[in-house]
This record gives structure tokens, sequence and C-alpha cells, in this order.
């Protein structure tokens, strides 16, 4: 019999180990950023069905985010409360996901040569994917309506109805949309389960599908409601 | 039954493996996947080569020795150990991909056998109360609710056979860590050293190499002790409650 090599490096018993710099405390920051994402896209979903009341209404929605709080707050201070806030989580929710994928991908160097997935959903395997997805669509998403005002049909540009309504009548536009609306459905459906499951709130069966259920729900009523705007607009159900 | 088995050869932790084929004929469906390893492992003495390695010992289902990824699946197709599963689980003709558990943390000793030694660690930072040893007490003055009971002796049932963490795409031993948690946690006996357990194992486990979990679910249902994933709910909890107190 030869003799067999059982270890390749010594292991060791760690010492002072910190709950705050554990990988569930980690995943504690994607979740706690998660929800408030999760009461942003909320909001913001509903702010866009104003486009179904018209070009005066949805103007007036968009000016009123801006002078909201006035005159305790000054001109655009609300929204730019919110953006501080959305920018931190932003970078906590990131920051913290490229960590632990880094960590994934070192876990198993050596691959399976056959592996069946069982039980997990098709949303819960494109987690990391779909957020780099969402994130570049929230690039352009931004330079399109925000930051740049850019429109894509070569129109004005000092109107928010009208340049939403140039841009979603380009059907290309609205398949980008579309498909980003899909990529962010599947993060809800599977994140908004994670993340309460994440802060420990998940500790019965039933309490386990009524998380499940809450990402269902948040999904399609999120991803849904969002998707409705540019479908109309180019079904000229809104237009100019 | 005639089987093509792919099997994965590694001489020792510091090799290089790769898989091998190898036909195999005369299986009954009433053996277990073990025993279907054994004939083929007597056909390779026959011949004068190297055995193929596997780790196994009470063969019942209940120590969590046994433990191979069978055709992409941790302990095969069925819920169960290794040992427990029957051939009657495949047909004749099946080619049968086997190969060890995969994760940084568990290297691979030799052929299909895995140091699991990482869970070892886990528990010494925690998965144990203390307690005075020689008298010991009146089982009945520490009074104990039955559903606490009930939910503590079914996450007790964890064997640690390492079956969650191959299942798991991030390698993760969360589901390992939240059964003796909750195992410990319910008792009245766990509570003195609740939050440093909680922080020292999951400390163990970061630093073992484990990845951290996503929540996908592939862990319980690989698991043959049906260890449900609430109790990573409890785990994530007593984290948080051992954060708010400062450990």
């Amino acid at each position: 019999m030869t003799p067999v090599a059982t270890h390749t490096s010594a292991p060791t018993l760690v010492k002072g180990s910190r709950a705050a710099r554990s990988t569930i405390t980690l995943k504690i920051l994607m979740a706690a950023s998660g929800i408030v994402f999760i009461g942003f896209v909320l909001v913001h979903m509903y702010g866009n069905l104003k486009a179904f009341a018209g070009h005066d209404a949805f103007n007036e929605y968009a000016h009123h985010l801006r002078t909201f709080g006035e005159p305790i707050l000054p001109y655009e201070g609300l929204l730019w409360i919110v953006r501080v806030g959305l920018i931190a989580a932003l970078v906590v929710h990131v920051a913290s996901a490229y960590a632990l994928a880094r960590r994934a991908s070192t876990a198993r160097t050596q691959k399976y040569a056959v592996k069946k997935n069982r039980s997990s959903s098709l949303s819960s395997r494109t987690m990391r994917w779909g957020g780099v997805t969402i994130l570049v669509f929230l690039v352009w998403h931004l330079l399109n309506f925000t930051i740049g005002k850019i429109n894509p049909s070569g129109g004005a540009t000092n109107d928010p109805y009208n340049l939403m309504v140039d841009t979603f009548d380009l059907w290309w536009m609205t398949i980008i949309y579309l498909v980003a609306m899909l990529a962010l459905g599947l993060h809800l459906h599977h994140g908004t389960w994670s993340a309460l499951q994440t802060l420990g709130l998940t500790g019965t069966a039933a309490a386990r599908t009524r998380a499940k259920t809450a990402g269902w729900v948040l999904a399609v009523v999120i991803a849904g409601g969002f998707s409705l705007v540019p479908l109309f607009v180019l079904l000229g159900v809104i237009s100019k | 039954m005639k089987l093509t088995l792919n099997i994965w050869r590694q001489a020792d932790a510091a090799a290089t493996g790769e898989m091998r084929t190898y036909a195999l004929d005369g299986v009954s469906e009433d053996m277990s996947f073990l025993e279907m390893l054994d004939v083929l492992n007597e056909q390779l003495n026959a011949k004068g080569e190297e055995p193929i390695a596997f780790d196994s010992d009470c063969r019942e289902g209940i120590c969590g020795t046994c433990g191979l990824m069978i055709n992409g699946q941790a302990h095969g197709p069925e819920v169960t150990t290794t040992c427990q599963l029957h051939m009657r689980s495949f047909k004749d003709g099946d080619e049968i991909t086997i190969e060890p558990w995969r994760a940084d943390a568990f290297p691979v000793v030799k052929d299909l056998v895995v140091d699991r030694g990482a869970f070892d660690r886990i528990i010494q930072q925690g998965g144990f109360i203390s307690a005075n040893t020689g008298s010991a007490p009146e089982a009945n003055s520490v009074p104990v609710p039955r559903d606490k009971a009930l939910r503590s002796f079914n996450m007790a049932t964890c064997i640690g056979c390492g079956a969650c963490v191959a299942a798991c795409p991030n390698g993760s031993a969360s589901l390992f860590m939240g059964a003796k948690i909750t195992h410990l946690g319910e008792l009245p006996q766990g509570q003195p050293e609740r939050d440093q357990r909680v922080v020292n194992m999951v400390g163990q486990h970061d630093h073992e190499g484990f990845g951290g979990c996503t929540n996908i679910g592939e862990c319980a249902a690989a698991c043959p002790k049906e260890i449900p994933l609430d109790v990573i709910s409890q785990l994530n909890k007593d984290l948080r409650t051992a954060l708010k107190h400062g450990h």
C-alpha cells in the first residue's frame, strides 16, 4: 500500500470571530438595501401610471416631485434626499453582492462533471446576471430620462411626457425596457423571499410560504405595472 | 443489470484526478449503491487494480459517513443517504456519474473520499453545550415546551454528511449550521452560549472557505434527513440577535 497525502494545508480554529465581519452580515446588508429598492420601485411604478391620466397630469406629477415639501425643503430637496439614500443603498447592495459572489466562486474551484438542480427556481439561479442586467439598464435609463435626457427619436427633451412617448414609440426601445422588466421581475421574485429569509423572518413553513407568495405578488405587480406604460405607448393608447 | 460507471479517480490530496469509465455487469436491483461499488472493487482487486476509495460506516443511513454525488445529485435521486439508495432506483443500461462532494473546504483525500474536518471544527466552535459532568441532574427539573422539544429533536437528526454543501451552488454550509443552531437554541440548556455559539460557528464556517447562502434551496432538497430551510432563517436571526447584543 502506497502512502497517501491526506492534507494540503494545516487546518486552524479561528479565534475572536465578530458577528459584524461574517458573511451573514453581508447578506443582511444586501437584504436591507434590497428592501429600500422594493419600496422605491413600488412608488416609481405608481408614478409612471400617471401616464394614463394624460400629458398634463404626468408632467404635473413630475414637477410636483421637485417642489414636494417646499418651502421647508428647497427645490428638488426631497428628490435629492431620496437620491442620496438610493445611491447609498446601491453601493451597499452591489458591493456586498460582489463580495459574496467572489466567495462563492472560490468555495468550489473544481466543478462537477454533472450537476442537477433539484428545487431551485430559475429566478434564484439568475440573481447575479439579472442584477448585472438591471445595473446596465439603470445606466441607460438614467441617461434616457434623468441625467442625459436622450431622446432616441431625436425630438425635444424638455417635456417629460413627450420624451416618454417618443422613446416608447420606437419598438426596439420598448423591447429593451420589457427585457429589463423581466430581469427586475425575476430579481424581485427571489429577492423578496431571500431578503425575508436573511432577516430571519421565515422561521416556520407557513412564514416561508407567505414570503414566497410576497415575492410572486411584488414581481408581478411591479414588473407588470412598469411594463403597462411602454406597451400602451407602442399600441398607441398613450400618445402625444 | 448492466451499468456504465464514470467515476472520479484521484491518487491522493495532492494529485490531479480524472474521470474514468468502468463497465459493470450482474448488478442486482436489491443491492445498495455501496454494495454495487463493493462488487466493482472486488473485480478491480481481482485484476490487480487499485480499488475505488469511498467512505462508509453504518450503512443504515444514520451515521453520515457516506456521501457521493450521483448523476449530479447529492446522495443520488432519492431522499436518503448513499448507503440506503438501492439499485432499483436505476435502470439496466444506465450510465452513472459518481463524483466526490465538491467544495474547497472539503478537499479530496482519495478518489471519492473527502475530508470533512471543516464540519468538526465548526462543531468545536459551538456545536455543544457546556455542562458539569459526573452527577446527572433530574431530567424533569428543566421543563421544555413540547413544540420546542419537537423542533429541536427534528433538527438534531442532521448527521453532518455534507450533502447540503455538495448541493449548494455557493458551497455554503448554512443548512448544517442552521440545524445545529436550531437544535441547541430551542432548548433551555442551549441559552447561555447562544450568542457566542452562532458567532463562533459562522466565523469558523467563513474561515474554512464555505460560501454565503443565497436561499436557493438546493441544500434542503438534497438533505437525507429533510432539514427544512427555516433553520437558515433561524441561523440568520440568531446572528442578527448576537450582532444586536454586541458580539
